[in-house]
């Protein structure tokens, strides 16, 4: 059967699996449609965490992008895996005992204000919406390769089926539907690397794998780092990027994990204060699966790209490298006209994306308009490493299909998780809190289900209007993350004395610097109109590492601020003595 | 100071305690072995891979499971210990 049969078959299975659930677990109060009723089981939450936090980036980008990057990629695997160490220590047991529903709600009481709540569901809102295109886009990758539409139908296609399981269960669909999309990934992430790394080196688990010996004898990482200084890259083992900056992107990502508003969210649907401990180390354990993994696909990937195109002639090239370069995410310019790929250090393009023309070369490859001067004559979208790395490795066809039904679980799972949030922000933390006390529980779960209908059209949007890297621009939301959030939740929590005028301060200056550096730095709209290089970068950090400095500066604000006013009324420091041990938990309640 | 009172406060001090001491680990395998040192420990290998590189792409993250549970571990003993368990 050819993939595309088999690309319908498994999505159409996982996907009527995905609704089923979501009928099966309808929501019909707020505390379902928010917590899923806080009586998860420990196991449960932490697949679904595991899936709500794996999104588009982690599955289809990650390894691509660290495949890439080599060294300099182990600040998404540190990042990503560290912050949930901080997730449990820190924030986790605290966060159940204090039994609310979202982390605004936290703030708001916290710092017994409401500026406080605005403060921190403006940032809530930020974060997510960052986070969500990404996942759109992800998912409009996904669609527009293996069914082979384009890619704003497939964004569509996405924001309808989120839209029908959010929509239905609120956070009890979601978390069951997260379960089963955990199921799917893992299994469609791992079963390909299964077979690559049995290929490669003759050993099946690709963690083990990723140090084996290849034919010949030699050590593949050894190996590849010859490859690698022979066509003039870096070391793959060593990295370009300068210590600091890795220091700081991985304290950006550490911090940010541990602040987003979806992943917080989650440790409120178990029962206990033990149990949210538990889920936060089950969940990194079902992360690592996917985190060990991705480092050595990107090894084996990255060598078999180099090994199969490099100087390869264009007639003889494999048909997968034809069919990604008819959807644009590879492009080949035969700058000396010998009819072979070579694929250098340097960039092909003189732009970001290859500009096609409508002719084709004597070769019969696309033409494309914005060569660069340099050697490298190969562009290839990083995007596209683990989707095609089945195809590059000869996988039997049901394997290609699988990775695209797991590509969509974590695209959906992560969209359908930040939505929720979004929603809540909006209904409980907005209409609730602030604007209409009185709303009744019906009028609430009403509101609840319209934001989410609003949230998803501009998230699709987004998606259509793309702001750039998949994987790149969720390194930014983790910033934004580590700059509003974190400090707040963990001073609010460790430190009795932080009042309500150190923590907004706090805040703002944390999340508008994260902003103007992001917006300066990343796009260029403040000043001129390009983005500023890397020269210009404050204290050498580049724009994904800079929520580190945010975060620090955020933390000073506060700090001071908060010695210099009056401190917290009576009962708030006994709420701070009493989040501190677990028991009486209770159950997460809306007051 | 009552009873209870001076459980949590012994509770706490000793939760803060666990922190430090898992979150210096935390340090050290991640941005110690990982980024600061990792040019000295490359000299070392592990199999196929430089030890530098393997703690920063996946001997950090095997360490931040175990952590996790060892944390979990010890407190649910400090919580039978003050009387706080559920």
């Amino acid at each position: 059967m050819s993939v595309h049969t088999w690309t319908w078959i498994l999505v159409g299975i996982t996907f009527t699996l995905y609704f089923g659930i979501a009928i099966w677990a309808r929501a019909g109060s707020t505390k379902e449609f928010y917590v899923a009723g806080g009586d998860v089981s420990p196991l449960a939450n932490g697949m679904a965490t595991a899936a709500d936090w794996m999104s588009a980036a982690s599955f289809i980008s990650m390894a691509g992008l660290i495949s890439f990057m080599g060294y300099d990629g182990s600040v998404f695997l540190m990042g990503w895996t560290g912050g949930y160490v901080l997730l449990a220590l820190l924030l986790a047991p605290y966060l159940r005992k204090f039994g609310k529903f979202t982390v605004p709600d936290f703030i708001g009481d916290r710092y017994y204000s409401n500026t406080a709540r605005t403060v921190a569901v403006i940032c809530a809102l930020i974060v997510s919406f960052t986070y969500v295109a990404g996942q759109m886009r992800g998912v409009g990758i996904v669609f527009s390769q293996f069914l082979q539409v384009d890619i704003n139908i497939g964004v569509i296609i996405g924001m309808t089926v989120v839209l029908i399981f959010a929509f239905l269960g609120g956070m009890k669909g979601i978390t069951y539907t997260q379960v089963a999309q955990y199921c799917v990934l893992i299994f469609a992430f791992m079963v390909p690397a299964f077979f690559i790394s049995m290929q490669m080196t003759g050993n099946i688990i690709p963690q083990i794998g990723m140090g084996g010996k290849v034919e010949g004898g030699a050590f593949l990482l050894d190996k590849l780092d010859t490859l690698h200084t022979e066509l003039g890259f870096t070391e793959y083992t060593s990295g370009t990027k300068s210590t600091w900056d890795v220091f700081a992107i991985t304290l950006a990502l550490m911090v940010g994990t541990a602040g987003l508003p979806h992943v917080i969210v989650r440790f409120f649907t178990v029962p206990k204060v033990k149990d949210a401990r538990k889920s936060a180390g089950l969940a990194l354990l079902f992360i690592a699966i996917l985190y060990t993994t991705a480092p050595a696909i990107a090894v084996f990937s990255r060598t078999n790209l180099i090994e199969t195109v490099s100087e390869q002639e264009y007639k003889e090239i494999p048909s997968w490298f034809k069919n990604w370069e008819n959807t644009g995410l590879i492009a080949w310019a035969d700058k000396n006209g010998d009819g072979k790929i070579q694929y250098v250090a340097g960039d092909a393009l003189s732009g970001k994306k290859p500009v096609y023309t409508d002719a084709r070369g004597i070769n019969g490859e696309r033409l494309i308009s914005n060569a660069s001067t340099e050697k490298n004559e190969l562009y290839v979208d990083r995007d596209i490493m683990v989707l095609a790395n089945p195809e590059i490795a000869k996988l039997p066809n049901w394997v290609i299909a699988l990775v695209a039904a797991g590509g969509l679980a974590a695209a959906l799972s992560t969209a359908a998780g930040l939505l929720l949030v979004i929603s809540t922000s909006i209904s409980h933390d907005l209409i609730k809190k602030q604007l209409k006390p009185t709303i009744s529980d019906k009028g609430e779960l009403l509101a609840a289900r319209i934001s989410i209908l609003v949230a998803i059209i501009i998230a699709g949007l987004f998606g259509i209007y793309p702001p750039g890297f998949v994987a790149a621009v969720v390194a930014l939301a983790f910033g934004l993350a580590a700059a509003s959030f974190f400090p707040a939740i963990i001073l609010g929590i460790f430190d009795k004395r932080m009042n309500k005028e150190g923590a907004i301060a706090g805040m703002i200056v944390g999340i508008v610097l994260m902003l103007f550096y992001m917006i300066r730095y990343k796009t260029g709209l403040i000043g001129v109109m390009e983005a500023r290089p890397a020269s210009e970068w404050w204290f050498g950090t580049s724009p994904e590492g800079f929520g580190t400095i945010a975060m620090i500066v955020n933390v000073v604000v506060s700090v001071v601020v908060s010695r210099l006013t009056p401190a917290p009324p009576k009962d708030v420091q006994e709420m701070v003595e009493n989040i501190r041990i677990p028991s009486g938990a209770g159950e997460a309640s809306s007051h | 100071m009552s009873e209870k009172q001076k459980h949590a406060s012994a509770y706490w001090k000793q939760n803060i305690k666990y922190l430090i001491i898992l979150l210096s680990i935390w340090f050290i395998v991640s941005y110690g072995c990982g980024i600061l040192f990792r040019e000295e420990l490359n000299q070392f290998r592990l199999g196929g891979f430089k030890l530098g590189f393997w703690f920063a792409q996946q001997g950090s993250i095997y360490v931040f499971v175990i952590l996790i549970f060892v944390y979990v571990r010890l407190m649910n003993k400090l919580d039978k210990k003050y009387g706080f368990d559920e």
